[in-house]
């Protein structure tokens, strides 16, 4: 017998209990449709953290105030802490202190309404130093970046996003013109290029000023939020970052180091933590997806068996008309595999389509770029998953059905 | 008789048993189906088996069609002892040698006629488009060329027996076997197959048909009574019978 008879046999066994063998594949369906979730989002969370840290560039060290996070949700108590001070800065930036440091760049950043006119727009303020342009790569569409010595004189200038420029100046040119924020007017001196949703900070929506000013006058914070230390060559970094350890615990009169009230983040460190959360994360909703296979998996084995009972006069008679133990045994392998295997599809294209949903979601909800990646090597082991368990399941009802004796199936009520 | 007895000795055996025997275990308790049944058919006979019920018709009739093996004896069946033969090379005469033709029909009911009909060649590996072909032959010999798309649950039970006529014959078999044909049937469609049985017996096929009615065993040449598990007689019928079409039989 050919295979494609055997296929052709098996799918017309199916179609005739349609609607029974829609339900029995529900599991499957579940449980391929988790794994494609749980993979797509995994690999899109990935990727997203991934190229942001990629972006930071890899000479740079991260100095984040507060505990390090040993999960997702403690990330943001290090908004709170205000350990990173003025007199760390100025500390760093002494030569001697971390040869190494070839710039310390601070950065605060909170909420603010800026004003001009009719037009307002919510969004993020960062306060920070011309360093920035090298730090993150940006360009400028219009207009210069404030220089250092505005952050030294605390002008009030700023730097707005391309968005930002849109919407609160539709029809001119925003360079010269003054915003409102908090009840002071900072001058625009530049627009920056759209650079898209790169970032984890999405610049097109961010208004930049100089530090200074924005503790001062818009945060009301004395701290930073974070340092970025640039270290000359990237072999340099583990030196660079005991350095700068052994400084901030003497500054901050820390002997106990598990007392640290500070933690050094560089692109190497977060590429490894963001993998183990994700891989924790996959491993866990793969053990739900691979217990909705087996359930779906015996719920086929149980089917195959009703099925396989109910058609013992065709058994019969397709034995009486010259079918083998092995015909018998692959049309009814084919149908459990046929059965998981379109259970493995269906599930896929429920799994892009609830990934793709998830995705949007994020993106518009928390503004970052979160785009859906079709996880091809998720999709194959998806359906080779599917088909093996339609193997495993089926296997054992199709040997039921071949070694049934001819004229006994077919003397069968 | 006893010239006629041997009537078509000069042809090749298609059947021969010797001291057959089928016993069936219900539980402990041996059911005797077949005592010891020896018989010889050749090439082109038209066999009836008669008997009252339980007299191991149809048990014989599996036997022959190797649906069932015998519990002792000796089978032959064109010419090779099927006794050390694996389930599966029985599965193989079954479809090449064989054709059945079922009281119930046995029609896979939502497949088509002609996807009916074509079942032994699908096990035969024989493919399109040639099976197509065949079946369509078939299909049209009895007569149902019109309706080869037609499920066969739609049919009528004359109109399901041709399809298994034409699914019996499909494989050019060496032997059809009948287990009560008509035995479904209203009068006038069981005389539209026997007068088939006839026609195909005509054109030299072998044809061995259990049925309890005299008049429909009387369109066979020869009858087997059996009784208890053994033949009680093996006559060559003196008038046949020949069945039109048309007739009611009955
Ligand atoms: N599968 C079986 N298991 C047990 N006993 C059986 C089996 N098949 C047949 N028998 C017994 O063997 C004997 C012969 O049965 P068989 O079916 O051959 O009779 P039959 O002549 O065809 O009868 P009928 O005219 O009623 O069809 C009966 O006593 C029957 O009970
Ligand atoms: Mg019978």
């Amino acid at each position: 017998m050919r295979l494609w008879d055997t296929i052709r046999m098996a799918a017309i066994g199916l179609a005739t209990h349609r609607s029974r063998s829609l339900l029995t594949i529900l599991g499957i369906v579940i449980g391929i449709g988790a794994i494609i979730v749980v993979v797509a989002l995994g690999e899109s969370g990935k990727q997203l953290i991934v190229g942001e840290i990629q972006n930071m560039g890899p000479k740079n060290v991260f100095i984040v105030p507060g505990r390090e996070p040993t999960d997702v949700g403690g990330a943001g108590s290090t908004l709170f802490t205000d350990s990173l001070r003025e007199s760390d800065l100025r500390d760093l930036e002494e030569k001697a202190n971390v040869p190494n440091a070839v710039s310390v760049t601070p950065i605060v950043f909170g909420n603010i309404t800026s004003i001009f006119e009719n037009e307002s727009y919510m969004g993020l303020i960062m306060g920070s130093t011309p360093d920035l342009v090298r730090l993150f790569d940006l360009t400028l569409a219009t207009g210069d970046f404030f220089p250092d010595e505005s952050v030294r004189q605390k002008e009030e200038v700023v730097v707005i996003g391309k968005k930002v420029a849109d919407e609160l100046f539709p029809t001119q040119d925003p360079v010269g013109q003054k915003i409102k924020i908090k009840n002071k007017n900072y001058r625009v001196v530049g627009v920056l290029a759209q650079k898209g949703q790169g970032s984890f900070v999405n610049f097109d929506e961010t208004v930049i000023a100089p530090y200074t000013i924005v503790q001062q006058y818009i945060l009301g914070i004395k701290h930073f939020q974070r340092m970025v230390v640039e270290v000359d060559e990237e072999v340099n970094i583990a030196n660079a970052s005991r350095d700068i350890e052994t400084l901030l615990r003497n500054n901050h009169d820390i002997d106990d180091p598990t007392k640290d009230d500070f933690f050094i983040m560089t692109q190497d460190d977060i590429v490894e933590r963001i993998g183990t959360v994700t891989n924790i994360m996959t491993i866990l909703l793969s053990a739900v997806a691979a217990i909705s296979l087996i359930v779906g998996g015996v719920g086929i084995m149980n089917i195959m068996l009703v099925s396989v009972m109910e058609r013992t006069r065709e058994i019969g008679l397709r034995k009486a008309l010259g079918a083998t133990n092995r015909d018998i045994l692959q049309q009814f392998l084919s149908e459990a595999i046929i059965l998981t295997f379109s259970g493995g599809v269906i599930g896929l294209i429920i799994g892009v389509a609830i990934g793709i949903t998830i995705s949007l979601l994020i993106k518009y909800m928390f503004g970052i770029a979160f785009t859906f990646i079709f996880p091809v090597g998720g999709a194959i082991a998806g359906l080779a998953v599917s088909t093996i368990v339609g193997f495993v399941f089926g296997i054992f009802p199709a040997r039921k059905a071949a070694q049934k004796s001819p004229m006994e199936a077919l003397r069968y009520e | 008789m006893a010239t006629e007895q041997h009537r078509h000795n000069d042809r090749p055996l298609v059947l021969s048993t010797k001291n057959l025997r089928k016993v069936y275990m219900i539980e402990d308790l041996e059911a005797i189906a077949l005592r010891d049944i020896s018989l010889d058919i050749h090439e082109g006979e038209f066999v009836s088996i008669m008997g009252p019920s339980g007299s191991g018709k149809s048990t014989l009739l599996q036997i022959l069609g190797c649906l069932e093996r015998p519990t002792d004896g000796k089978y032959l069946l064109d010419g090779k002892d099927l006794e050390h033969y694996s389930d599966d090379e029985l599965a193989h005469i079954r479809n090449k040698k064989i054709g059945f033709i079922f009281q119930a029909f046995n029609l896979l009911p939502r497949l088509s006629v002609i996807d009916n009909v074509k079942l032994p060649l699908i096990y035969a590996n024989i493919y399109e488009p040639e099976r197509t072909r065949i079946a369509r032959e078939m299909v049209t010999m009895v007569g149902l060329g019109e309706r080869e798309n037609f499920p066969t649950v739609k049919l009528s039970g004359g109109q399901k027996q041709r399809v298994a006529i034409a699914r019996a014959l499909v494989n050019d078999p060496k032997v059809i076997f009948a287990d009560e044909p008509t035995g479904s049937l209203d009068s006038k469609s069981g005389a539209v197959i026997l007068a088939f049985l006839q026609e195909l017996h005509e054109q030299g096929h072998t044809i061995v048909m259990v049925t309890h009615e005299s008049y429909v065993a009387a369109a066979a040449e020869r009858i087997i009574h059996i009784k208890d598990g053994l033949i009680e007689s093996d006559e060559w019928v003196e008038h046949r019978h020949r069945v039109k079409e048309t007739d009611t039989i009955k």
